[in-house]
């Protein structure tokens, strides 16, 4: 487990939380996606607190449940607090998110600058997910959810999800 | 209510992205293509967003039994703090980019400034929602850019929305009492020195769209003393319907 900066979760509650993942994106989970800020247990109670991807992300409302439901499960009692301090960004997704993204057919977020170049000026830098191309156009900055822009590859034709950068 | 200074500070901000989140909501299933659809109501999602944290932090002020819901459903017309310029309707698809192109610049500069605040969760939901908006002022600036220098109707359109919005834009700058107690506390932004940014910025996407910049004086204003225009109630009626059909009802 690639444990960010600043996230403090009891090892024995990592098993557990490692299997919730997100509604919308069911290969990633909550902990390669960074959203699981801290998870501390005391007396078989955990606080869990979460992160939003974006503010309206009507997933947090799910992810929340389910992290309830896996814990509860295992025999812990369990509270989820929202927290938006600080915000979330797509650097907190783990390499091995970034996989799991690419396996799924969502082209994972670049870097910042090249993010930037990508959206605004048209560069060509988005790998397509499905032949490996990077010879993709964006089709809408906006996709079929908050986090991610619609793309196209010009070489296999395919549509394609591409996960916007937030920083 | 001790913070009541604070909490209509709040209503202030978060009636905005309310009510234009609603407007944007309308679109929903009836964009001019699939993905400009998608995206007006991926904003929309994006400002209710925004405005839950912040009706959530003014329940919580209020205290008693008010929720996020009972602020955002239940208040009459008069008690809705938000400029005109948001709860102007659709009308075409001009209309809707220029409303948001006016409206994103200013949220993004309010924003930036938002995230000084001595109040922690103003900062924090600034420091998310900025992300938000940048992505929106980047799709609602490249439209007015798209339609400003595109085809002759699209350009006239475009035109036509500015010119007709453009009333509507100084009142983003006036503040209420709440707002001059929130600016000397250090919590709320003093919009005033950000008001040149903000014409100078639109003016120069203007420009780069081949629009013309209204010269017109003549600037409207009530919608933050709770003076709306006729159309507020239209969407009061539609928004509130189901809280007001089947009160307390949660889905």
């Amino acid at each position: 487990m690639t444990v960010v900066e600043g996230v403090h979760i009891d090892e024995e509650l990592i098993p557990i939380l490692v299997e919730v993942s997100d509604p919308e994106i069911p290969v990633l989970s909550i902990l390669d996606m960074g959203v699981v800020r801290s998870a501390l247990v005391a007396d078989k109670h955990v606080h869990v607190k979460i992160t939003p991807t974006y503010s309206g992300c009507p997933a947090m409302d799910v992810i929340g449940d389910d992290i309830k439901k896996a814990l509860e499960k295992k025999g812990y009692t369990a509270e989820v607090e929202l927290i938006l301090s600080p915000a979330w960004t797509t650097d907190w997704i783990t390499p091995r998110g970034r996989k799991a993204l690419e396996d799924y057919g969502i082209a994972a977020p670049l870097d910042a600058e090249a993010d930037k170049d990508v959206l605004l000026h048209g560069k060509r830098l988005v790998k397509c997910p499905q032949c490996g191309s990077t010879n993709t156009k964006m089709v809408s900055q906006f996709g079929s959810t908050a986090c991610k822009a619609q793309f196209q590859c010009n070489d296999c034709q395919e549509p394609f999800d591409y996960f916007k950068c937030l920083k | 209510m001790k913070n009541t200074d604070l909490y209509n500070y709040i209503l202030g901000i978060a009636d905005n992205t309310l009510i234009l989140g609603q407007r944007l909501g309308e679109l929903c299933g009836h964009g001019p293509s699939l993905e400009t659809d998608i995206a007006c109501t991926n904003i929309s999602l994006d400002l209710f967003g925004q405005t839950r944290s912040y009706f959530q932090y003014a329940a919580k002020l209020k205290g008693g039994d008010s929720t996020e819901d009972s602020i955002a459903f239940l208040r009459t017309e008069r008690q809705y703090v938000n400029v005109l310029l948001v709860e102007q309707p659709n009308k075409d698809f001009a209309f809707t980019i220029a409303r948001q192109f006016l409206f994103d610049v200013f949220h993004h500069l309010f924003l930036e400034q938002l995230q000084q605040s001595k109040d922690v969760n103003l900062s924090a939901i600034a420091n998310k929602a900025i992300k938000e908006v940048s992505y929106h002022q980047r799709f609602s600036s490249d439209w007015v850019k798209r339609l400003g220098d595109g085809t002759a109707e699209s350009k006239e359109r475009m035109q036509d929305a500015i010119n007709d919005l453009w009333r509507y834009t100084d009142e983003l700058f006036h503040t209420t009492d709440s707002d001059l107690v929130m600016i000397k506390e250090g919590i709320g932004v003093d919009v005033k020195k950000f008001k040149d940014s903000y014409y100078q910025r639109v003016n120069e996407i203007l420009e780069e769209a081949k629009l013309e910049i209204p010269e017109s004086k003549y600037f409207q204003k009530g919608g933050k003393k709770g003076i709306h225009t006729e159309h507020m109630g239209y969407i009061l009626s539609d928004m509130q319907y189901m809280q007001r059909t089947y009160p307390n009802m949660t889905w």
